[in-house]
């Protein structure tokens, strides 16, 4: 399984969950779902989806939040039969991001992803670079950026 | 299994033990703590997803090699031990102890308590 990372900084510590945490996909994203890394991932158009679909569920629990007078939920976790789904936010000096993992529960468990997901959090505040917020992608460049993106996840 | 209201006095009869620095029950599919009583220093949240990943390797371990369910098991440390018994319906009862407790007497107390959890 690849790990891959557009932002360089992201790369060591999601290596480092994956394999704490026994995680089989872990996207790491804006909250935009603009995606910064990726493990485990084998098509472009899964890595689409999954960061799409995932930054929209932040946003609609920030909302729900949101609605309650609620901080933000901390994670939110999603139990099938074979697998686990767990998102989380983390703030760092590149502004919010968003993790999506997906892990067997064979091999792992929600209590060792979000054991992981914490020190996860740390190293990735730790690691982002403190000056300047990534730049804002226009409408325009929006299909360059994303293909940019794809070709560094999938190494094209 | 039993009511949360018998979690406190099940992990009564773990801690009460001299040496014992403190018992959780943890559920052992999803690793996350469901009862705690642990002396400050213990990372509850840690040891429960660890040690419920523990858990699940040694259940098959066991299971391949054919010795039937596995009923205690304990884990000797330098500095402590953690002592661990699973009960019919998922949840392990793991106790924190210190080098010099008496573990044939903490055994007992878990499988006590893993009786009054079910």
């Amino acid at each position: 399984m690849t790990t891959r990372a557009v932002e360089a900084w992201t790369l060591e510590p999601l290596v480092k969950f994956v394999k704490e945490a026994g995680a089989r996909l872990v996207l790491v994203m804006t909250s935009a779902g603009q995606v910064m890394a990726q493990h485990g991932f084998s098509r472009a158009v899964d890595v689409m989806s999954a960061a799409a679909l995932g930054a929209a569920i932040i946003a609609s629990t920030d909302e729900i939040a949101r609605q309650l007078s609620q901080p933000p939920f901390a994670a939110l976790n999603h139990q099938g039969q074979r697998h686990g789904i767990f998102l989380g936010s983390v703030i760092t000096g590149r502004g919010k991001l968003v993790v999506l993992a997906v892990y067997d529960l064979d091999t792992s468990s929600l209590g060792l992803v979000q054991l992981f997901f914490e020190q996860l959090t740390g190293d990735l505040q730790a690691a982002s670079p403190k000056e300047g917020v990534s730049k804002q992608v226009l409408a325009a460049d929006f299909e360059r950026e994303l293909s940019d993106s794809l070709n560094t996840l999938f190494g094209r | 299994m039993t009511a949360p209201a018998a979690y406190g006095p099940a992990l009564d009869l773990v801690t009460r033990v001299r040496g014992v620095r403190g018992a959780m029950l943890v559920s052992g599919e999803d690793g996350i703590v469901v009862a705690e009583q642990l002396m400050e220093g213990i990372k509850g949240g840690a040891v429960a997803a660890l040690a419920a990943s523990l858990a699940a390797r040694l259940r098959r371990a066991i299971d391949a090699a054919g010795v039937g369910p596995t009923l205690f098991w304990h884990l000797q440390c330098d500095k402590g031990g953690l002592l661990v018994v699973p009960t019919p319906s998922g949840v392990l009862i793991v106790a924190v102890a210190e080098p010099d407790v008496n573990v044939g007497l903490v055994r007992l107390e878990l499988l006590r308590a893993a009786e009054a959890v079910g």
